[in-house]
């Protein structure tokens, strides 16, 4: 959750460059670009220029498909070891790579959400490095021409960690490449010995090459959640980066205005969003440190310890790598069509068309948003709320249907009740005890006024217990309806009213507050089954006899 | 059967590194049965097959000659193999090769060099005896060229029908004619390379080695095809074709590129180049000489983009997942160049070498970039002469008849492999289709070929001359004597035993 992630690098920010909101303008052009709070951050103890960070990303999407890049072997997470594995994928000789179409797909329905030029004409080539999870010595991959470039894509973050001030960002795609992924190496230090699982060597990766447009941990965490949702409802990719789906590598720089890029490091193995933002912006501030101290910074790949919350050098990468990139020879160049270039005679199961895919896009979540922001009237920050949470819109949505309550107070109910219960227990929405149809049935007795605000989230409560009772069924055996019978709440207000001299006093000298207090103590009697609206007029009536 | 005992009366030769003894006689076997029920299933069924040692064929050893893969059986049929079987072929073996393809003599072999049939032939016993009449008996026979010298011996010496080989730079075409057989590379892209265990995967072809024109375009034509397993095989379907037997060559052009006067040609086969192109005219056909001015550079051109591709494909050599394994574990690099060292011999190893040497980044521009346009200008210059009317280019196929095993292991690997491939290999470059047709003996009585090359999967053009050619030239058919006295009479008979 962006949100999330925005709250996890606070702290560090202010503690290494003191910077102060609303600070002056940046001079440097990066700066502007990029920082959203204050600009350009101001220098440390050395009282130089300030420092601008610059954030570049690669993403490895994995490709949501059935079957491998070059294979027809399945694609499956937590399969049992080496049970995925077809003899190209080991590399046995003499076998070749035949390329998957929906693979292809996948990646051009990417490129065309994310704003990209779809390549017609597209090359594989081969990336030479030894390693024991890359059984053939390469990886294919794209390298000279990739099959989408020149992109971008739109996110948003709140300023200051307050979600009413959003601002919305742009980062420029500089390409999507289709490519192998790796298999896995297991190391076992005790005895000395390493465990490959090749299931995963072979599966098609699309990597999202991001250009350093970002400047903060913040923006890269928001910029990778926006992508995730995108992936997601294309379903090109699952993008689950716990189990791997998406992985994401950061180049952190700093230099301050008007100079050229500092030299960069490159953070891999983040493994969260959270992560991201931790690692992105505890490299920032190592780096500055370091330059602060008169020391430089070296080209180098660093790992990110989340137990130590810092970026560590990674040891077996140190050697710089030549990687001897060569045409793939196997594979015909890539070539797709679109309405226009498609030749009529051709078989339409063995060509893929850019048109077709594009006509058949799904709503983006920005789009979405800017629909549900609409047609509700919710504000534009609960949309992004909503799109957040996997199932949550759906929810939200089916619980319109089915009640007579304004959106605007159902989503309400929606981000306040339901989803700090489902934050509360760890839950997905799918989990949630409490359905959309007991939510809505629920909210229409809150609707027609048969229960008080307070009883109905006795009974949300109750109903997340998930005993399989009906909100009216808990109403009448907690009895919680509202008290309908106006003499008897009369009766209670007056109660109420005679046994609390010193308020009454306070209220009619003008202390006008002493009265909630008042509508608190007849809530608490009814337990509250009165409405306060009413009980706040009768007290009134009664006040002013 | 006869052929195998057959292979086993020539063992010396070398020609075969497995013979699949069990499986062929079953195959055989079920082929016969088949007969008996009048249900053959197709033009092969029965006919005895070997394979070079470089295509996969599961259950039977595939070792590419090199201690790397020494045991590997796997688990696949290369698509080829596979064809050959669906149509009931007996698959009697795999034959020996200069290791991973690498080489033009058949003698950088793991399991030691093969021997030219024609070694022990009458015909170059009656003229070379005199000469080596002093020295050790068996130390005059000559190499088969290569790589696919297995091949093209086992076809030679009657122990199958056709044979299976590999092109890259000339591998089928240069043993066939140093072996007296026709050795066809098809185009590029015509027959599957699924499970061909790559040289050079932009210009490997599966070879067919057979004892006359019509078998190729037989064998071919269960080959040929689509291969959903290989992207870089023709969409199409291949149709079927016979040969017709051609009577009038008038229509035709013949073209005679002027850089095949290679430095180094025998003056001998020059003129034999020269008969053949008069045949050609005197047959009404129209012979005129053309040039492909970047011919020359072929060779050079060939040695970056093979080496480089050698280093790509040879990277999965490492010891893991099939193959050889060092003993040596200190660590995983370790294992890997021990491995490596061990498994591949020098020649590998220096293509390895030189392959990753062209690709590094400084480099790659300056050779592989440049290598690869000096290629399209060679495929260019083929496209021109083709364009020109020009149907069928006629050439030498290797600069001299074969040479004492004695003589050609005095020169390393390299400099023969540049020296032999020279005539062969621009048809690699531009993917076409060749073909070595035995022409004629030599002073010493050993084959000698001519090579034809068509356009762009005009095979059929192609072998429709190359039988014209054949039938007039009436090449002699090879007399084994020391297999004779072991078996007498096969040869007559299997000759005759044509399955037309």
């Amino acid at each position: 959750m962006a949100a999330a992630a925005a709250r996890g690098c606070g702290g560090v920010w202010r503690r290494a460059w003191q910077r102060g909101a609303g600070g002056p303008a940046p001079r440097g052009q990066r700066a502007l670009a990029c920082n959203v709070r204050a600009g350009a951050v101001p220098a440390g103890k050395s009282g130089l220029a300030p420092w601008v960070p610059v954030v570049g990303l690669e993403i490895h999407a994995q490709i949501s498909s059935n079957s491998k890049l070059f294979s027809g072997s399945q694609v499956q997470f937590a399969a049992p070891p080496n049970s995925l594995v077809s003899f190209f994928d080991a590399s046995l000789p003499g076998t070749l790579p035949v390329l998957n179409r929906r693979c292809v797909e996948a990646a051009v329905m990417t490129g065309l959400a994310l704003n990209c030029s779809i390549n017609k004409k597209s090359l594989f080539d081969r990336k030479h490095y030894f390693y024991a999870d890359l059984p053939a010595g390469y990886q294919i991959t794209q390298q000279r021409v990739p099959i989408a470039v020149n992109g971008s894509l739109s996110y948003s973050l709140c300023i200051d960690n307050k979600m009413s001030q959003m601002v919305t960002k742009t980062v420029r795609i500089k390409q999507i490449q289709l490519e192998q992924d790796s298999g896995k190496s297991l190391h076992d230090d005790t005895r000395s010995q390493t465990l490959v699982d090749l299931n995963r060597a072979g599966v098609g990766l699309m990597e999202v090459v991001m250009e350093p447009d970002m400047c903060c941990g913040e923006e890269a965490a928001a910029a990778v959640r926006e992508l995730q949702l995108i992936l997601q409802t294309l379903g090109s990719s699952q993008a689950v980066m716990a189990e791997g789906q998406l992985r994401v590598d950061a180049n952190v720089s700093v230099h301050h205005p008007g100079e050229p890029y500092g030299v960069r490091t490159e953070v891999k193995n983040i493994n969260s969003i959270r992560f991201l933002a931790k690692a992105v912006d505890y490299e920032i501030q190592r780096q500055i440190e370091e330059l602060e101290s008169g020391r430089t910074i070296l080209n180098e790949t660093r790992t990110f310890d989340s137990k130590l919350g810092c970026t560590v050098p990674m040891r077996d990468k140190e050697e710089k790598q030549d990687y001897r990139f060569m045409p793939e020879p196997n594979l015909p160049p890539l070539i797709l069509y679109d309405a226009k270039s498609l030749p009529a005679n051709m078989n339409h199961q063995q060509v893929v068309n850019i048109d077709w895919i594009h006509e058949r896009l799904p709503d983006l979540p920005s789009v979405k948003r800017a629909k549900l922001v609409e047609q509700y009237g919710i504000l534009p920050e609960h949309s992004f709320t909503l799109l957040n949470e996997d199932g949550l819109t759906e929810f939200f949505e089916d619980v319109i249907k089915q009640t007579q309550m304004k959106p605007k107070k159902v989503i309400g109910w929606i981000l306040k009740d339901l989803l700090s219960y489902l934050k509360q227990y760890s839950l997905t929405v799918k989990e949630s005890p409490v359905s959309s149809f007991l939510l809505a049935d629920l909210l229409n007795h809150l609707e027609k006024k048969e229960i008080s605000s307070t009883a109905a989230k006795q009974v949300f409560a109750e109903l997340w217990k998930g005993e399989g009772k009906t909100p009216l069924e808990i109403i009448k055996e907690k009895k919680l309806q509202l008290i309908q019978d106006q003499k008897d709440l009369e009766q209670i207000c007056q109660a109420v009213i005679d046994g609390q001299e010193n308020e009454v006093m306070a209220i009619k000298a003008g202390n006008r507050k002493v009265l909630n207090k008042l509508i608190g103590l007849v809530q608490r009697e009814t337990r509250g089954r009165s409405n306060p609206v009413l009980v706040k007029q009768l007290l009134e009536k009664k006040l002013s006899e | 059967q006869r052929c195998l005992s057959l292979i086993k009366s020539t063992k010396f030769l070398n020609a075969y590194i497995t013979v699949a003894e069990e499986t062929a006689l079953k195959q055989a076997e079920e082929s016969e049965k088949r007969y008996r029920r009048g249900q053959p299933l197709g033009v092969l069924d029965g006919i005895p097959i070997a394979v070079k040692d470089n295509f996969n064929t599961a259950g039977i050893e595939t070792t590419c000659a090199s201690n790397m893969l020494k045991g590997y059986i796997s688990p696949y049929n290369a698509t080829v193999v596979q064809k050959l079987l669906d149509q009931g072929a007996v698959l009697l073996g795999k034959t020996n090769l200069d290791e991973f393809a690498m080489g033009s003599g058949s003698t950088d072999g793991v399991f030691g060099p093969v021997r030219n049939p024609w070694s022990y032939s009458r015909q170059y016993k009656e003229k070379s005896v005199p000469k080596s009449h002093s020295e050790d008996k068996d130390s005059n026979w000559v190499i088969t060229g290569g790589s696919s010298g297995g091949s093209a011996a086992a076809v030679s010496s009657f122990t199958c029908f056709a044979a299976l080989g590999s092109d890259t730079g000339g591998s089928t075409r240069n043993p066939a004619a140093h072996c007296g057989v026709v050795g066809l590379k098809p185009t590029y892209g015509l027959i599957s390379r699924h499970g061909l265990i790559p040289l050079v995967n932009s210009m490997d072809v599966p070879g067919i080695l057979t004892r006359c024109v019509d078998d190729a375009a037989v064998v071919l034509g269960s080959l040929a095809g689509h291969d959903p397993k290989d992207s870089t095989t023709i969409q199409d379907n291949f149709k079927l074709f016979e040969l017709p037997n051609l009577t009038d060559v008038s229509k035709l052009s013949i073209g005679i590129p002027k850089e095949y006067h290679a430095p180094g040609l025998s003056s001998e086969i020059l003129a034999l180049w020269s008969k053949a192109a008069d045949l050609f005219k005197n047959a009404g056909a129209k012979v005129i000489e053309v040039s492909l001015p970047h011919t020359r550079y072929s060779i050079v051109c060939y040695h970056v983009l093979c080496t480089a591709e050698v280093a790509s494909n040879m990277a999965r050599f490492d010891g893991l997942e099939y193959g050889h394994r060092s003993d040596m574990n200190k660590s995983t690099e370790s294992m890997y160049a021990a491995t490596r060292r061990e498994g591949f011999n020098a020649v590998v190893r220096g293509r390895i070498l030189s392959g990753n040497y062209f690709l590094l980044k400084q480099n790659y521009e300056n050779y592989f970039i440049k290598a690869q346009k000096v290629r399209r200008l060679i495929a260019n210059d083929f496209v021109k002469v083709f364009g020109s009317g020009v149907d069928i280019l006629l050439t030498p196929t290797t600069l001299s008849d074969a040479v004492p095993y004695t003589e050609f292991i005095k020169e390393d690997n390299r400099t023969r492999s540049a020296q032999d491939d020279i005539l062969t290999q621009a048809a690699n470059m531009a993917g076409l289709p060749a073909i070595n047709v035995p022409t004629a003996l030599s002073e010493r009585g050993l084959p000698v070929g001519l090579q034809f090359i068509g356009r762009s999967f005009q095979e059929k053009q192609l072998l429709t001359v190359a039988k014209w050619f054949e039938k007039q030239v009436k090449f002699p058919t090879i007399q084994l004597e020391e297999v004779k006295r072991h078996d007498h009479g096969v040869f007559q008979h299997q000759k005759s035993a044509s399955f037309l």
